[in-house]
């Protein structure tokens, strides 16, 4: 490890798996790394990132259903609850930990992120970003918890319990003195540049530990 | 697939109570074909009193193997990709050196003059017979319940000759829980006067105390829901109370059949020995701790446990599982929903092949 893989800075974004952040955690992860993908679901992401960047692979999942189906894609995803599954990891275990579109759903988002610092040398964090236009726009107009194609769920029946924005994002990483090593803003499979935290409607961080930390 | 075992004769085994048999003989049956690099071997390893009869129909009994619904074409263990090994354990009464065996210093059976064995004593011999075959790394070893422990004992011990490990319903030690109930078999075993002190080949088998021990044991394997389902309190015959200690349930009616039966195929001193073999494992013997043993091993791990196992409970899986993530190690883990208790690692064929084929072919697509 040490050097950060060259991003290729292509406008369109070639999904992955039909999703625009696993494109960009595949361009991130260096080949031959021990990824650890946190809610990994049925291990789709861990499956391609075997097959195409011969990565050592383990998942984090709580539903029984998409852990054996993980299993029988022959990944190493251990059944288990996210908000206190790291703790067996020796600090460091990990090259990557991964957390795609689930910090929303944790029950104490900041203590999974320390977490993952924990066990993970890098860490990336994908999210939805609750800051986008159509999202203030759905609040604003309708004066209910809003509805958009990123958040399209009921509030009684949301798997989201935190919602937040780059902004919010972007001073968590300050306060807690994380170095942002990378982070990337997407519209659909667009990446945008100007203003994320009113047009991204995903977001892609990779942060470490800062220097004094270390 | 009509199958028939095989045996092999070796010079001795030194056990690890440092006590030397010679010579020892082992039955064992394949299933599949060794390729040309020899790659392909998977060992399968039967629990207390399974035999090496896996899978097929054998030629001597007619009957399937004990793994037959989980080894064969087209099944979890695909015997038209893999070369399946199963040998009947050290101690065992079914072809393999045991206390039943005829001790060529004397010429009579060895009875309780057989020495103490040991899970990592039936590894070793496995291990003779693996390398007798040529063999010189496993694509992967497989078992549940005591054929659990001793995939934890191979892939800790011959650590560079396990490529994957399937750990099925089983644990790195017994509780007292289990240690209890051996126990109990034991002694109803050792408290029939027919058992006399070991002496009874050639003569009446302890034939009611085994019978008990396997009662024990029925109770053990099934759940409360399993029971109540399959038995419920169901009377045997339609006129009710009988008002006498006939088997008057369904349920007594049940554990008295299984026993009877399990005395014509098992010796009550190999009962003796390798629960006691199951009871004085520990896997971390002779390291600091779980951790430190598993260290050792560079297999791929998966473990499986059942929510209704109470006997082999989830909760010892998980500390397997937490032992081989604290060391880095490659594991998955799942916990399959069944109702069957800890019978389910034998009957819940669907969901393990899914997991086990899954798995497995990703091990061998690696190791090529």
């Amino acid at each position: 490890m040490g050097t950060t893989p060259p991003v290729t800075y292509r406008r369109l974004v070639k999904e992955v798996l039909n999703r625009g952040d696993y494109a960009i955690i595949g361009e991130l992860i260096e080949p031959g790394s021990k990824v650890l993908d946190l809610g990994c679901s049925e291990g789709e992401l861990l499956e391609w990132l075997m097959d195409n960047k011969n990565v050592r692979a383990s998942g984090v999942e709580l539903n029984r259903e998409r852990v054996q189906q993980a299993i029988a894609r022959g990944v190493s995803v251990y059944q288990g609850d996210i908000d206190q599954g790291l703790i067996d990891y020796p600090p460091k275990t990990f090259d990557y930990v991964i957390l795609s579109q689930t910090l929303q759903q944790t029950l104490k988002p900041l203590k999974v992120l320390k977490e993952m610092l924990r066990v993970g040398k890098q860490i990336i964090v994908a999210f939805p970003n609750f800051g986008h236009w159509s999202v203030r726009l759905s609040h604003l107009l309708s004066g209910r918890a809003p509805k958009t194609g990123l958040f399209p769920y009921d509030w009684y029946d949301s798997p989201n319990i935190h919602f937040l924005t780059v902004d919010d994002f972007e001073d968590l990483c300050r306060e807690q003195k994380w170095g942002v090593e990378r982070r990337f803003f997407l519209s659909g499979n667009r990446r945008v540049t100007v203003m994320p935290n009113l047009t991204a409607e995903i977001a892609v961080y990779m942060i470490r530990e800062s220097e004094k930390n270390l | 697939m009509i199958v028939s075992t095989q045996s092999v004769r070796f010079d001795s085994i030194q056990l690890e109570s440092g006590v030397v048999i010679t010579p020892v003989d082992v039955a064992y049956q394949t299933y599949g074909e060794l390729n040309a690099n020899r790659s392909n071997a998977i060992l399968a390893l039967h629990a207390f009193t399974g035999d090496a009869h896996a899978a097929g129909i054998s030629e001597e009994s007619g009957k399937p193997g004990w793994w037959d619904n989980m080894v064969g074409p087209h099944k979890a263990f695909d015997t038209n990709k893999y070369f399946v090994i199963c040998a009947n354990v050290l101690g065992g009464c079914r072809g393999t050196t045991g206390p039943s065996s005829i001790d060529p210093q004397t010429g009579k059976p060895f009875a309780m003059s057989f020495p103490m064995i040991t899970i990592g004593d039936m590894v070793r011999l496995q291990h003779k017979l693996v390398t007798h075959l040529g063999i010189s790394r496993l694509l992967a070893v497989a078992g549940g319940s005591m054929g659990g422990m001793q995939v934890l004992e191979w892939a800790v011990r011959y650590p560079d000759m396990v490529a994957a490990a399937f750990p099925i319903a089983t644990t790195g030690r017994h509780s007292a829980q289990q240690i209890a109930f051996n126990e109990v078999g034991r002694q109803a075993i050792m408290a029939d006067p027919d058992w006399n002190g070991g002496n009874y080949y050639g003569q009446n088998p302890p034939r009611r105390g085994l019978s008990v021990a396997r009662m024990v044991g029925h109770i053990t394997y099934m759940s409360d829901d399993s029971m109540r389902e399959k038995f419920g309190r169901r009377f045997k015959s339609r006129e009710g109370i009988a008002f006498a200690f006939d088997d008057e349930f369904e349920v007594e009616s049940y554990l008295r059949y299984r026993g009877s039966q399990f005395v014509d195929r098992f010796d009550a001193n190999s009962y003796l020995y390798i629960t006691k073999a199951m009871d004085v494992f520990d896997l971390s013997q002779g390291f600091p701790t779980l951790g430190a043993a598993l260290e050792q091993a560079k297999a791929r791990f998966l473990v499986i446990s059942f929510t209704s196992d109470w006997l082999y409970p989830s909760y010892q899986s998980l500390e397997i599982v937490s032992a081989l993530r604290s060391r880095g190690k490659d594991v998955a883990y799942c916990e399959l929903s069944s109702n069957y208790g800890h019978d389910a690692f034998l009957v819940e064929v669907g969901e393990q092949t899914e997991l086990i084929r899954g798995f497995l072919g990703r091990v061998q697509k690696e190791a090529a």
